[in-house]
Parts: structure tokens; sequence; C-alpha cells
């Protein structure tokens, strides 16, 4: 990502940024006019009249009817003005162009699937064409919490909600690497739910998107656990690296010795591993809680195995 | 201001009672003052009542609005002759406690004494008849929430429907919430009737009564919107 | 035998005051006198302050840096939760109106007492219920929802839930029973001569906060109720796993909590003209246009709920709505800021530690107003909305606005509550290392925000790291202010000088007509209102009549004359005197 963002604001990278951005600075350069005025007032009124004795004894003074309607009808022109013109910058921000390329993108506790229609799918990972009106279709995970989508040098963003469908609509204008945050509060993993949006050239895109439609049955079943690894958003709670998260770390983890709360303990074999993917409070290792893990006995077969020949992998 | 007043300039504690009559509080100047005051309060929170039903008359709209024919199916289930029975019976109690204002304000005790004892058995009985309207529907299995389980006929084919628990969770939820402000109607209403029969009160001096009078018929009037939406519509 | 009173309590070496008069702790914990209610409060919430302030030191403590960590992911989110609904449910909904309000609100008007005492107390033991709640929720589990408790998220909580939303459920019907009887007091107990027009502008605030209490609180109390209910039945109504809908309960928290923020800074802006009219001492410019925008903004503020909602998945339509109303509700707000500033014009003005903090409060409340605007923008909106600049707006409307008008009337009203003057020197050092450090922390969140920075992030990515220095840096400072202050305010308590009757030399009856430390019942003798309440020039009484200077608003005064009762105010006509 470089670094052209001024003072107040990122980077702007979609078509709408351009006119937020305007918007923006009107009412803040508008905003800091009256700031100041009010401010320079004080100053020089609280100054001008200090108190001189204690027994100053000022006149009464008589209101003004103008000058009290004039600051009445001022800032309510300059308000609704400020209003229709945030009105068309929604109005457009809300409007999906009909030619508009599609994505599904699925929210999780903690992070991002989304689907291209070319059958490509990717996990935290959003790939983008530059210069094409591109609309996202997003829902939460049944049985999941709100979460948000938030790409803030796009300067678009929209609630994610389980059971329903919203969408966002923006187009990039320049290639490069952009962030994606999860705004709306989801849990203990909120602040990990980032995401990286890659802008590509049009034509790149196309080539890309091309490639990226996965034939599953070709991978190998390590290969597989690692797609399912993403796809089912393991990675928000279990590392890779031996770092501590939500859950215990993969790495390392086949056949070493399981603790557990009631003290009991059990080597962690494929079994085990099993388990532990389908009925996951069945066991739980010290120091984590029951029921944080949903479980996952909704894979086929050859996805359990795939992971737990993943797991095994993680040394 | 009013003339007749207490001396409200002193402030020597031991005079001020002597010319207070026993129920005015020493804050006020006149029992004209009290009363109003008490009034003005009970009507402010007779507007609260108001409010907290009103987000549960949302959320019933709301639902129904989006769900009309789940709520049609399960509103015919609830037995609208008991329904309508009850909005009788909580009618005449109203007409009692208006009745009982009345009385004391002739200085009549006994028959104070009398209308507010009759509403306190017509409110028993609202709620002898609401207890039977819920065992009907515990019995087939109808519960708020999770626990909603329709058996036997005539509910079974519910279980079908969805945002049928909907409507039975805003249903109970509803005549619960109401039904716990009959209780602490009979409560308030009873104690009028000890204290009037005590002789607390007098034509002079009624505001308690007149108080759960009011309270009594805020119940009433929630009750009256409750009834067409949840048994008729 | 008003003579025969008044002999009596000069030949006592110290006269009966609300202060020594019933002192055991029994009689305190079963007052009726508002003004001892008043200090209850002030001291519960004073401890609520101190535990929700030390959290949000422990939220800036986390985030200093991003390589720096004093707790766990859950920890932290369990942190500003608590930090959240402590503040805006347990502290600044009941602060101004519960101690300032309890306090004044009555020698303001020339009453007794509120119009219900008993219930006055009764909501004191409702709160401080609502507070044991509270202290059950932290005991019996995690409570980690943030101060929204937006479903399904908080429905998939444990019990700790139910608890907390049990004790916003209660501590709810103290609010009500504070807004109930400031109604009926402002209505039915003000003293002769008291018109409408001549009600101190603080009054006016009360009565409009009191509306917004009565009408917007019984919605959170069902709400709260619906959402326990959904917690131990499944009842399904706002949890979409059970057919619900998340949105419903967004509408249903905000329709009370967006009003809830007039609560909060409705008696504010009453303290403000307070503050600048005696301080200036000067007639309030526009007093009407600032009485009756407080009640147009109570009564708007109940039309805007939604404009927390932009980008929740509500109707693109009802946004429109929303964010015109929205615009709509600056203006009275804007007018109020520019009244202020007028009345200055031709004063005299007296930059004593109140006064520092009422200009305080018009440099950060136009920043919080202003930017106010700019999340009200809908396309700005967007990108803005649950971001840091929301987190900034809001601090800059709730603690920029209210506790800084809060520290302003404490400061004023203090030589009246406790009859001891604090250091003024000490007072002016504070009011700015409060002004100082609350810009720089939160002025940087607003940078932060529009930056993209999204709230209630454990974790952070590095572009954000020097802001959140600078803001934790800023956070120190205003809490060494807020810390000062509690120091000079104990030590005054014991050390401080004694207050004369009116120190501010102020129009008002709590300063015109009450002893420096007011008799239980308030006043000697019924007061008559004869002027307005900022009238300075018919005011001989505040500049001692002849000019003897005894109380001509230099914080001194004889020590003789501190406890008579003052007799240069008008009284009422005596009645047992002309029968």
């Amino acid at each position: 990502m470089n670094d052209s963002g001024t003072f107040w604001l990122p980077e702007a990278a979609s078509t709408v940024a351009a006119e937020v951005d305007g918007l923006f600075y009107f009412v803040y350069w508008a905003s800091a006019i009256i700031f100041v005025g009010v401010v320079a007032a004080m100053i020089y009124l609280a100054y001008k009249y200090r108190r001189r004795d204690p027994n100053d004894r000022p006149e009464p003074v008589e209101e003004s009817r103008l000058l009290e309607i004039s600051w009445i009808v001022v800032p309510t022109i300059l308000v609704l003005l400020v209003f229709t013109w945030g009105f068309q910058t929604f109005v457009t921000l809300q409007t999906a162009p009909p030619n508009a390329y599609q994505i599904q993108g699925q929210a999780y506790s903690y992070g991002w699937n989304f689907e291209y229609p070319e059958g490509a799918q990717t996990t935290d990972e959003l790939y983008l064409p530059a210069d094409r009106p591109v609309q996202v279709r997003l829902s939460s995970r049944e049985g999941d919490v709100l979460h948000s989508f938030y790409l803030p040098q796009f300067r678009v963003k929209q609630d994610v909600l389980p059971n329903r469908y919203t969408s966002v609509w923006f187009e990039a204008t320049e290639p490069g690497t952009y962030e994606l945050f999860c705004t709306e509060y989801c849990g203990v993993g909120h602040s990990q739910m980032l995401g990286e949006v890659n802008v590509l050239p049009a034509d790149e895109f196309d080539e890309w998107v091309a490639e990226a439609g996965i034939n599953e049955d070709e991978l190998s079943l390590v290969e597989l656990g690692e797609l399912q690894y993403q796809r089912n958003g393991c990675q928000g709670c279990h590392s890779l690296d031996g770092s501590a998260m939500a859950g215990p770390t993969f790495q390392g983890l086949y056949a070493s010795e399981r603790a557990f709360a009631d003290a009991s303990s059990v080597e962690a074999d494929e079994n085990y591993l099993r388990e532990s993917i389908i009925e996951p409070d069945a066991k739980v290792v010290e120091g984590y809680g029951s029921g944080i893990m949903p479980s996952f006995a909704h894979l086929s077969e050859r996805d359990v195995t795939a992971l737990v020949e993943f797991i095994k992998e993680q040394q | 201001m009013s003339t007749e007043t207490a001396p409200a300039t002193t402030e020597s504690v031991e005079t001020e009672h002597d010319h207070h009559p026993p129920h005015l509080q020493h804050h006020f100047v006149s029992s004209e003052q009290q009363f109003d005051s008490a009034k003005l309060g009970m009507w402010l929170f007779l507007i609260t009542e108001i409010l907290l039903f009103s987000a549960l008359f949302v959320a019933y709209a709301v639902y129904r609005n989006w769900n009309p024919m789940a709520f049609a199916e399960a509103s015919s289930t609830l037995d609208w002759v008991l329904g309508s029975v009850n909005t009788i019976v909580l009618l005449t109690s109203s007409l009692t406690v208006a009745l009982s204002i009345h009385f004391i304000q002739k200085n009549d005790k006994q028959k104070t004494v009398i209308s507010l004892l009759s509403t306190l058995v017509l409110a028993g009985g609202f709620l002898v008849i609401k207890y039977f309207e819920y065992m009907a529907k515990f019995e087939h299995g109808i519960y708020p929430g999770e626990a909603f389980a329709p058996t036997g006929s005539g509910y079974e084919y519910l279980a079908a429907i969805p945002y049928v628990p909907q409507f039975f969770s805003i249903y109970f939820v509803m005549t619960g919430i109401h039904g716990v402000h009959v209780v602490i109607g009979m409560g308030l209403i009873g104690w009028m009737a000890w204290r009037a029969h005590r002789g607390d009160f007098s034509d002079e001096w009624y505001t308690p009564v007149e108080l759960t009078g009011l309270y009594w018929h805020i119940v009433d009037i929630i009750w009256i919107f409750l009834f067409p939406l949840l048994y008729l519509v | 035998m008003e003579a025969a009173a008044h002999a009596a309590s000069q030949t006592d070496a110290e006269p009966r005051t609300y202060l020594n008069h019933e002192t055991s702790l029994w009689e305190w914990l079963t007052t009726k006198d508002h003004k001892k209610i008043g200090i209850m409060y002030l001291i519960s919430l004073a401890v609520v302050f101190l535990v929700a302030g030390l959290l949000a030191m422990a939220v800036r403590l986390e985030l200093m840096s991003p390589d720096f960590s004093i707790m766990s992911a859950s920890q932290y989110n369990q942190t500003f939760t608590m930090h959240g609904i402590m503040m805006v449910f347990l502290f600044i909904v009941p602060s101004i109106p519960a101690i300032l309000g309890n306090f004044v609100l009555p020698l303001q008007i020339g009453a007794k007492d509120v119009a219900f005492p008993r219930l006055n107390l009764a909501s004191w033991y409702v709160y401080i219920a609502g507070g044991a709640l509270t202290v059950t929720a932290l005991l019996v589990g995690e409570l980690s929802t943030g101060w929204t408790f937006y479903t399904p998220y908080s429905s998939q909580q444990g019990t700790a839930v139910i608890f907390m939303t049990g004790a916003i459920f209660v501590s709810g019907f103290a609010s009500i029973f504070t807004g109930l009887n400031f109604i009926v007091t402002i209505h039915k107990m003000r003293a002769p001569g008291m018109t409408w027009n001549r009600l101190p502008l603080f009054v006016w605030g009360l009565y409009a906060t009191s509306i917004v209490q009565v009408l917007a609180t019984p919605v959170v109390g069902i709400t709260m109720l619906l959402l326990i209910l959904e917690q131990t039945l499944q009842i399904g109504i706002f949890d979409p796993a059970l057919g619900g809908d998340p949105i419903l309960f967004q509408h249903f928290f905000w329709f009370y909590s967006h009003p809830a923020v007039y609560i909060m800074i409705l008696p504010a802006f009453g303290i403000l003209s307070e503050l600048i009219a005696t301080f200036s001492r000067q007639r309030i410019f526009g007093y009407r246009a600032i009485a009756l925008s407080s009640v147009a903004i109570a009564m708007l503020g109940f039309l805007v709920w939604g404009h927390h909602m932009f980008v929740s998945g509500q109707s693109a339509i009802s946004s429109i709505v929303f964010s015109l109303i929205t615009y709509l509700i600056g203006i009275p707000s804007g007018i109020k800021i520019f009244n202020w500033i007028a009345t200055m014009y031709k004063g005299s003005v007296w930059l004593q530690t109140p006064m520092l903090y009422a200009l305080s409060f018009l440099f950060l409340f136009t920043i919080g107003g202003l930017t106010g605007i700019m999340v009200g923008v809908l396309g700005v909106d967007v990108h803005l909305h649950d971001t840091y600049f929301v987190v900034g707006h809001f601090h800059y409307v709730m603690m920029g606005g209210s506790v800084i008008a809060l520290l302003g009337g404490m400061h004023y009203w203090w030589p009246k509550i406790t009859g001891r003057m604090y250091n003024e020197t000490l007072g002016k050092i504070a009011a700015g290392l409060v002004f100082v450090g609350f810009n720089v922390t939160f002025f940087t969140q607003l940078v932060l925000g529009s930056q993209g920075m999204p709230r209630r992030y454990y974790e952070y990515v590095d572009r954000f790291a020097e802001l959140h220095m600078i803001s934790t840096i800023g956070s120190f400072i205003l809490a060494s202010g807020l810390f000062l202050v509690l120091g000079y305010a104990l030590h005054s308590l014991f050390y401080g000088k004694k207050a004369p009757q009116n120190p501010w030399a102020a129009a008002t009856l709590e300063w015109t007509n009450v002893a420096a430390i007011p008799d239980p019942h308030n006043f000697t003798s019924t007061p008559l209102v004869t002027r307005g309440p900022y009238d300075f020039h018919k005011a001989d009484e505040v500049f001692g009549g002849s000019g003897d200077g005894q109380a001509r608003g230099d914080g001194a005064g004889s020590d003789a004359s501190r406890l008579a009762p003052p007799e240069a105010a008008p009284s009422a006509p005596k009645e047992d005197a002309s029968a």
C-alpha cells in the first residue's frame, strides 16, 4: 500500500472515494471556519470584557432579534446544503450499476470467504479487477454474529447479518493492495478479522480468476486440508506457528500428549483429531473454554480426513 | 398562590405542624398543591407504562406485518370467548373502582370499601380465567420460546408454520407483563380497601384512592388494546 | 416567633445547617432531604466514575503500542465493555440530574424540597440495587458485549448478560423516578413570583432532560427485559438463529440510547448558562431561545435514532429521513453556543475555575457538535461509522460536554454544598490539565478514525501506532488533572477556607436567599421572586446593597456574616404577620 493519504484521510482507491473526500473536506473546512470563529469570538470577548473591578456592574445588553435570526438561518441553509450533498453521495453508494461484477462474500467469526462467479474461492483475500464496478453480496454464516465489511481506502462499509443478504458496490481505480477490516464488534477475534484486498489490472484479474477455480478432486489430501483450514476459518483460532489464540496451535499438535481440564490426558492421534473436529467439546484441553468451537460434522468424510492429514503435517 | 394556606413563611418546625392537616407533608404549602403534584406525578408514571407496552406493540406490529398468515393461524387458536369474558370482567372492575372514588367523595366509608373489594374480586376473576387459558395452551405444548412444541389435534399443524413461535412469545410476554400489572394493582386496591376501612380517607383527602383508580384504568386500557390485537385481528 | 428563631441562631455558636442536622449514618440513609440525597448520589457516582475511568486508562495502556500488551483480547473486550456500560448507564446518565439537579433544583426555584422526597430516596436505593446487580454480573461471568448489547452476539453470551441487562433495567427506574420528580417539582413547587420566564436555565435544562428520561427510559427497560427473555426462554425476537431480527434490537436500543445522549447533555447546557451568566455578570443573551431550544432538542431527539444505523441494512429511505432530522437538531445546539458567547459581550468576565470549565466546554462541545454534523452526513458516515472518529466524536460530546460541565458545576456549587472554598490556583491548573489532556487524547482519535481505525480493536495495523501512542499520553495528562481535582476537593473538605454565602456574586435564589450552608429546610422564609435569574442590574443584594464588599464576588466575605440569614433578599409577604 502506498502512503498517498492526507492528514485526515487514507489513500483514495475507488471511484466513490473522490466524491466522499470532496464532501468530507467541504464539511471539514466549513466546520473549521465556524470553529475558529467561535473560539476567536470567545477569546476576544473574554479578554475585552474581563473583570477589572470586583464591583463591576455592567449594563444589561438588549437582545438583537436580527442577530438571533441570522444565526438560525445561516446554519440552517448550510446544513441543508450539506444534507443534500451527502444524500446524493449516499444514493451513489447505494445504487450498484446493473453490470457490476458479482462476488459472494461470507463473514464468520473470524474471517472472510469470497466466491467468484468463475468458481474461484478465497479466504481473507479479496481479488478485484481495476476499473470495473464490483458488487459484493454479503451474509454472515448461519448462527454467527454481526460483522461489518469495511474497505477504508474505498470509503465503503456495510454491516453483515446472518440469515439475510446485504450488498455493497464500488469500483477500484488503482491496482495495489488495500485493507479490509471488520468494523462490527464480533468477539475475541474482532481485531484479527482482517483481510487483504488485491486490485489487479483487468486482464491480470481475468487470468487469475480463471486459474483460481480449483478442482478439489485433483488436490492431494494435505493440499485439500490446507484449503479446508482456510475455508472453515480454522486459522481464526488455531495458528500454525505456535502462537496462542482462542484455540490451541496446530504446530506440533499431532502425537503430543494432551492434558484436559478434568486432569486426564491422551495422545493426540488421528482419532483424537477427528473427534475434536466433529465433537469439539468431547475433550477440552486445559486452559481453553468449552462451547467456543462449533462442530464441523457437516464436512464430507474426505474433507475431515484431509484436515487431519494437514494437521499431521504441522510439526 | 392560595390564601388559605398554612404558614409557609416561617421555618420554625414546632409551630409549622400545628397548622397542618395530618396528611399534608411539610414541604407542600397546601393540600391542593400536594394533590395536584401527586396527580401530575401519577399521570407521568402512567405515560411511562404506556411507553413500556408500546415497544411490545411495535414488536407485535413488525412481526405481524412480516408474517400475517402465521399470526392469523396462531391467533385463531386463542379462545376469543374467554378473552371477551375477561374484557367484560376488567371493564366492570374499572367501573367499581370509579364508584369507590365516587363514594369516598360522599364520605361513605362502607360503600367505598365494598366497591374496592368487588374490584379486587373481579381482578382475581380475571387472573383465574387467564390461568385456565394459559393451562389450556401449556397442555398442548404451546410455550414461549424454545420450549414451543405443539401437540394434540388443533395445534400440531402449528409446528410446521414458521414464526408461529414468535406470535406465542409475544402473546405470553405481553399478557404476562399485563398480568404482573394486574397483580400489583390488586395489592394496591387491597391496601386501599384496608386503609379506607381504617378510616384514613375522607372527602377532604382521598388522593391514594384516586391514584390507584388511575393506575387501574390504565391496566384496563392496555387490555382493551391487547385483546383485539391478540385474539381478534 | 421568627424573630425568636433568629435570636436562637445568633446565640448558637454553630447555627443549624443541613450538614450538622441529623448526622448519624442511619439518618443519612433514611433522609428525605434532597440535598443529602444529592450528596449520596455524588459519593456513589464518584466511585463509579473512578472505576470506569481506571478501566479507560487500562484500555489506553493496552493500545499504547502494537507490541505492548497488559491483557488478553478477552480481558480487553471485558474492559471496554465495562467502561462503556458504567460510564453511560451508571455515571453520565444519572450524573448531573442526580447530583446537582437534586441539590440545586429546589433551591433555585425556592422550594423546600422536591415534590416526592420519598421517591427521591427510593431512586437512590434503586440505583444502588442496579450497582449491586452490576457487581453480580461481574462475579458470575465474563461480560464482553460492548455497551450496545447488539444481538445476536449478546444473546450468545453467558449469564453475565442477564444480570447486566437486569442492572440497566433496574437503574432505569432510578432515572424515571428522578425525571418524574423533577417535572412535578418544576410544575408545582415554584416559589411565588417564580414564573416560567424567571426560571434559571439550569432548571429549564433539567426540565427538558426529565421529559426525555420519562419518555425514553421505559423503552430501554422493556428492551432489556426482552433481551433477558431471549436469553432465558429463547423467545426469538432479536436473535436471527431463532427467527428474530437483530435490526429490530438496534431500533429499540437506539430509540432509548440516542435520547439518552440528550439526557446527558441537556443538563450540561443548563449548567453552562448558569456559569456564563454569573461569571460574565450579564443577562443571558437569548434566554428564551436557550430555554425553548432545550425543549426542542428533547422532542426532536426522539426522531433521530436511526442515524446510528446508516450501514446496518435498514432501508435507504429511513436513513435519509433520519439524516435530515439529525441536521435539524444540530441547529438548536448551535444557537445555544452563539448565545453563550454573545452573553460575554459587554459583560464583566471573571475567569475563575468554573468559568474556565465553561469556556473549555464551548471549545470542546463545538468540536463535538461539528464532528456530529460530519458523521450525520450520509455519504461520509459510511466511511466514518464504527471507527475511532465516532469514538472521538462522542467523547467530545459526552466528556468534553457533559463531564466538563459537571466539573464546572461542581466547582461552582462546591461552596454551597460543602461550605468550603477549594484552592483556586490548583483548580485552574487542573482545569488546564484536563483541557489539554482531553484534546490530546481525543483529537488524535478523530484523526485515527478518519484514517480508518475501527473501534473496539484489541490489535491494530502499524500505520496507526503513532497516533495511538499520542492518545495514550494524552489520557495520562487528563487523568492527572482529574486526580488533582479529587485531591484538592478532599483537602478542601477539611482545610478549605470557609465559604461566604455568595462567593461568586450570583443572582439565583440558591446564592441570594440561602445561607452559606443551607438550612435543612432550605429557606428561612419563602422567597418572593421579583426579577429574572440573571438580572444583575436589579440584583442589589448581590453587591451587598450599599457596596460594602461583603459579597462582591471575590471569594471573600467576613466569617461573621456567612451563616447569618440573608436580609437583603425579598421575601414573600408574611401571612401570620398580616393575620
